[in-house]
């Protein structure tokens, strides 16, 4: 099957390299970083254009954009991975809906669109009989969509609560082992490059909220938006507090939570017991569904990194390979 | 309540029958027998929630049993939660915050855990808020979310067992 790869960062290298290293039947024929871009349908010579990347700050030809290769190059799927914009979600809408307007499927890591347009593009792609999968967005490598999707088939999902965001699970992590202020937490994760140069969208919980979205609105097709979620962020929790907390045999976490019965859906920071499965160390993350069948379902994994994310994504495009066989 | 039982077939469910007979829950049955008791009668401990003032009822039923209660611990408030307050506590009143809790008679604060770093910092405080039924304790974290939002504190709940 024939990729088309947008986006150069952290991500889309993870998925280049492993793309080329691991003979899974995926050929990249497109790539596409924000200053240049290259294609050929026989393939593209990854290692090369990856050391040109490095060398001088892009990979291919400056004369070719991202929306140059999306509706010129010869390929099969659309791995869009360029950052997230959460309020516009562009450029990457635009990318995507380039790629299923040509009837091509698209994979994504991408929040942003899916946070925001998900029903659009989901009609899109339904309409033109190509797949859009996003399981990269929430929980990094844990496949949590595929589960929902596939091992879960036929049961209703009643609750969800995650921990969805590892910034934030490393500083309360560190805060409560060492005692920490949030202030000291949050400079040993900007030094471990756990935590980005603005943390706001990470500490004030919007990111966990923006993974709520995708989620509630991929189990129950609900429309909720990022206005809908009640948000507490992790900036003004105190030493004392979790000193509080561990005193009666509980630690504090940021918890995502979705209970369509009782109208909640929440991100907030929340006492818990220490031996809750939820309760997990450093930037791992961790989702408990409850179903009707299957009850209590808990799936604990790295939530970010260049290969962990990449793997979300082989997993979306070998899904894509296996089920449109025929013509991919 | 802790009852002392003849160690005989049956003695235990006719212990329990008067219970629901007075419209009683029982929560727990817990029954430990002493290796090295040579006695032939059985400790056993029940917990159980009742209707107000069916206890005198239930105590005369089972003496009519044949069994003899060694104590009645009385419990009345059954379910317990615990919330950390972060914010200027003082400065906005806690023993206000606490009492708006209080003045409900159906939740009280049954304990309170405070520290306090410098007069400028923001205090925290860990409350154990006590009810005597599930919806109660509903009633009381929802005026707790009111008064932290119009004093401008962080309220933090505890995780809800999954049911």
């Amino acid at each position: 099957m024939k990729i088309a790869l947008i986006g150069l960062g952290s991500v889309g290298r993870g998925v280049a390299e492993m793309i080329t290293k691991k003979d899974l039947g995926l050929t990249i024929t497109g790539l596409a970083d924000s200053k240049s871009g290259a294609m050929d349908s026989g393939g593209l010579d990854i290692p090369v254009l990856l050391a040109n990347k490095k060398k001088q700050g892009y990979c291919g030809d400056p004369g070719l954009t991202a929306l140059d290769i999306i509706k010129k190059a010869d390929y099969d799927a659309l791995v869009e991975v360029t950052p997230t914009n959460a309020l516009s979600g562009e450029p990457a809408i635009g990318h995507i809906k380039a790629a299923l307007a040509r009837k091509k499927h698209v994979v994504t890591s991408n929040k942003g669109p899916i946070a925001l347009a998900n029903k659009e593009l989901r009609a899109m792609a339904h309409k033109n009989g190509v797949a859009l999968r996003y399981e990269a967005t929430v929980a990094g490598a844990i496949p949590i969509m595929h589960t929902l999707e596939h091992g879960l088939a036929g049961n209703e999902i009643l609750a969800l609560y995650g921990v969805l965001n590892g910034t934030c699970n490393y500083i309360l992590t560190r805060m409560a082992a060492e005692g920490l202020t949030y202030e000291q937490a949050l400079m040993e994760a900007r030094e471990m490059g756990y935590a980005e140069a603005d943390p706001t969208y990470d500490v004030k919980g919007i990111d966990a909220a923006i993974k709520l979205v995708i989620l509630a609105n991929t189990i129950w097709g609900n429309g909720v938006t990022l206005r809908d979620v009640d948000c507490t962020g992790i900036d003004l929790l105190t030493p004392d507090a979790l000193r509080l907390a561990e005193d009666e045999g509980c630690t504090i976490r940021l918890i995502a939570e979705a209970i369509p019965r009782k109208h909640i859906l929440r991100v907030s920071p929340r006492i818990i017991e220490k031996n809750h499965p939820l309760v997990v160390d450093g930037t791992l993350n961790a989702l408990t569904l409850e179903t009707d069948m299957a009850k209590e379902i808990t799936l604990i994994g790295r939530g970010a990194g260049s290969v962990e994310t990449a793997s979300a994504i082989i997993g979306d495009l070998l899904f894509i390979k296996d089920r449109y066989d025929g013509r991919a | 309540m802790k009852l002392e039982m003849k160690d005989s077939p049956g003695q235990l469910v006719a212990a329990l029958k008067p219970i629901s007979d007075v419209g009683g829950n029982i929560i727990a049955v817990i029954h430990q027998r002493e290796p090295d008791s040579d006695h032939d009668t059985l400790d056993v401990q029940i917990v159980l929630e009742l209707p107000e003032g069916r206890l005198e009822n239930l105590v005369a039923l089972l003496k009519e049993q044949g069994v003899h209660i060694q104590r009645i611990g009385e419990q009345r408030l059954l379910y317990k939660r615990t919330v950390i307050l972060i914010g200027h506590l003082m400065h906005t009143d806690l023993s206000d915050t606490v009492d708006q809790i209080d003045s409900t008679g159906f939740a009280e604060v049954s304990e309170l855990a405070m520290s306090m770093p410098a007069v400028k910092d923001r205090s925290s405080s860990r409350l154990t808020i006590k009810s005597v039924t599930k919806e109660d304790m509903e009633a009381a974290l929802a005026i707790l979310r009111r008064v932290s939002r119009q004093k401008s504190l962080l309220l933090i709940e505890p995780m809800e067992e999954i049911a």
